[in-house]
């Protein structure tokens, strides 16, 4: 567990210190969703109709995005050649990491959607389902991004190549996602769709880990 | 050679279908230093990391006192220190925030006593607390030389650890080397210069063969 | 013989290349015969269907396409789970071959539904439960394919194609699933056409036969690709020397 506390530690100051890692997501966020209203029209009818959808596709592509530079520093400065080496089994340790990436990015995510939603005219219906379920999703964009990204760590070009082998890994989790929101705009129940996504965080948080981690070991090993 | 902790038989690899070498085979005991030598692209650093257990890329048996490698490598790895090119320090945090990931990572746990006299040993005290980006060079080499110190071990597995050091340090740094084979430690280090003879150091010349 | 010779000696790519030759006219053999024989018998002698017409003879090649793509798929995970476990160098290659078969048999597939679609529905593409799938899974063989031209080293190439190909294996049965259920939620069931267990059983002999036909065509491509495979990799040792210069065989 301190195993666990001290890479979180570690990682989310290194962050936090530099700045640019949790924000940018962020502001990519907010302008590619003012983008939205730019390109189909103010008409704030159509836009409440579009909502759930745009708002899940642009956070799921920041945090994607965010997600290139989970193990690149790492990398590059050789860290990753002290976590694989440790002796300590790789298993908390890239999910530490991959939880404490997720506190930088898809929990800010998460947590200025509803503003967002303000913006594109999502009726306030839809607000708790659109935090809880970015809360929810976004953990598990993080886990299976971190595959990618663990794939692709030691490639010059990584980020387009991480969005073609992710994306479609991250179709179930926008369809309950967006769906959760839609059936909250709706006014029906929306806990099924939340289970589900709690289902896939589950099943990710068990899995990936051993991917990331057998992943890492071939990006160093080139 | 029974006493032999580091045994590794007839290594083989090839990088880009150029043999990198063959039949390579030596093995080391405690107290003993083993340079390997030759110019540069002979192979010693990815020779270094087949020995780390970074790199797949080879035949031939890795033992490790008297286990195959590939069975025991988590007890291998906590034994080894390997310090290769790369600084391994986030450059926005302190020395002793890296050192207490570091040795977090090695399960080596209340670490700051461990870690301040390590820095102190690298002649780093009174920076525990800077960035590591306002560091020179040489500083953050240091940094990362201080972790052969955070944590107990058998083997230093020491990529190039002169890049960066002045004349003064490297004799500090031979005498650190000394020290460590004293008390039954084992290292292996590649390097362009000459080891100070005083040490003792077998070498292996990747050149050569 | 026990399993672990047998075992060894199927990954000596030696003895895979002389073992394949003998076998791919078994494949490919029934390969032709049944693939143009499902065709003739599909398009010339099963009667139409009555709401259809003679656009659902498309079929004979529409669903053995999907099929075998989704087969060449698992065919793909499996092999590279082999290659991580056992480190066998041979499931890497046969991983490898396998990869553009499947991709071209999933465009195949997409292409075919979009041919089919227009007779049927009216217009070429329809975010249909099935076509959807369809085309996430040669997103998915895209992203294999992408990966694999991005390494330089082969060894770490195949490595990362398969734990990709592991995890979109894992990943692809929830995928189907999350799919099936948006459709159901977004289109109540208005579009119906005959899927595969309604299908008369004079229309559903020939589909046998071009299914089975495209099974054995699969298996000729990646024999072929794995061969190919096999002497380029090995290039430098004698034995393919020999086999290059027509002295062995």
């Amino acid at each position: 567990m301190s195993l666990v506390w001290a890479i979180m530690r570690r990682d989310m100051l290194a962050s936090l210190r530099r700045g640019s890692e949790w924000s940018n997501p962020l502001i990519f966020f907010v302008m590619v969703c003012a983008l939205f209203p730019l390109g189909i029209g103010p008409d704030p009818k159509q836009l409440a109709v579009l909502a759930p959808g745009i708002l899940w596709v642009v956070a799921l592509l920041a945090s994607m995005l965010a997600t290139d530079s989970l193990f690149r520093s790492d990398f590059d400065d050789a860290s990753l050649e002290q976590v694989l080496l440790s002796g300590s089994p790789l298993f908390p340790q890239v999910l530490a990491k991959t939880l404490a990436h997720w506190c930088m990015t898809g929990l800010p995510l998460s947590l200025v959607s509803p503003l967002l939603g303000v913006l594109l005219q999502l009726p306030t219906s839809g607000m708790w389902a659109l935090l809880l379920s970015l809360a929810i999703g976004t953990v598990v964009l993080s886990v299976i991004g971190a595959i990618g990204a663990a794939l692709t760590v030691g490639l010059r070009k990584g980020g387009l190549l991480l969005s073609l082998i992710v994306l479609p890994l991250y179709i179930p989790v926008l369809i309950f996602g967006s769906s959760a929101v839609q059936t909250a705009v709706e006014g029906a129940s929306y806990t099924p769709q939340l289970a589900l996504l709690g289902a896939l965080l589950l099943g990710a948080i068990a899995l990936a880990p051993l991917a990331i981690g057998a992943a890492l070991r071939i990006s160093v090993d080139q | 050679m029974s006493s032999a902790i580091l045994q590794c038989e007839q290594l083989y690899s090839e990088r880009d279908d150029r043999v990198l070498f063959a039949d390579l085979s030596f093995s080391l005991a405690a107290g003993e230093i083993l340079q390997i030598a030759g110019p540069n692209g002979a192979g010693k650093t990815s020779l270094l990391r087949i020995l780390a257990g970074l790199s797949s890329r080879f035949e031939g048996e890795l033992r490790w006192r008297g286990q195959s490698m590939l069975h025991n490598c988590a007890q291998f790895h906590r034994e080894t220190h390997y310090l290769g090119h790369g600084a391994g320090l986030k450059a926005v945090l302190s020395p002793l925030e890296n050192l207490r990931w570091s040795c977090a990572l090695r399960g080596v746990s209340q670490a700051d006593e461990a870690i301040f006299g390590a820095l102190d040993k690298v002649g780093l005290s009174g920076y525990e607390y800077h960035p590591c980006l306002a560091l020179s060079a040489g500083q953050q080499r240091r940094v990362n030389l201080a972790r052969l110190f955070c944590s107990s071990a058998a083997l230093w597995i020491l990529d190039e650890p002169f890049t960066a050091i002045d004349q003064k340090g490297v004799a500090e740094i031979e005498s650190w080397l000394a020290e460590f084979k004293t008390a039954g430690g084992m290292v292996l280090l590649t390097s362009h210069q000459p080891l100070s003879p005083s040490l003792g150091a077998n070498v292996i010349d990747l050149g050569a063969h | 013989m026990s399993f672990w010779t047998y075992f060894h000696k199927w990954g000596s790519p030696r003895w895979f290349y002389q073992f394949s030759g003998r076998l791919m006219p078994w494949l490919a053999i029934p390969a032709v015969v049944l693939l143009l024989g499902g065709f003739a018998w599909g398009l010339a002698f099963v009667p139409p269907d009555f709401k259809q017409g003679n656009s659902f003879r498309i079929i004979y090649l529409h669903v053995p396409a999907s099929a075998v793509a989704m087969g060449a798929y698992m065919l793909m995970a499996t092999a590279g789970a082999i290659h991580l476990i056992w480190r066998m160098k041979l499931a890497a290659m046969v991983m490898k071959s396998v990869a553009p078969v499947g991709a071209a048999l999933t465009f195949l597939a997409l292409l075919t539904g979009a041919v089919w679609g227009k007779p049927t529905w009216g217009t070429y593409w329809v975010w249909d439960a099935r076509i959807t799938s369809v085309l996430i899974l040669f997103f998915l063989y895209l992203g294999i394919l992408a990966l694999q031209q991005a390494f330089e080293n082969q060894e770490a190439a195949a490595k990362a194609c398969a734990v990709l190909a592991i995890v979109g294996a894992v990943n692809i049965p929830i995928i189907y699933w999350s799919v099936e259920w948006w459709y159901s939620l977004h289109q109540p069931a208005s579009i119906k056409f005959v899927g595969e267990s309604t299908i008369h059983s004079s229309m559903l002999r020939p589909l046998i036969a071009t299914l089975t036909g495209m099974y054995c065509f699969l298996g000729w491509m990646v024999l072929l690709n794995t061969r190919n495979e096999i002497l380029y990799r090995e290039r430098n040792t004698r034995w393919v020397k020999d086999v290059l210069t027509g002295a062995g065989s």
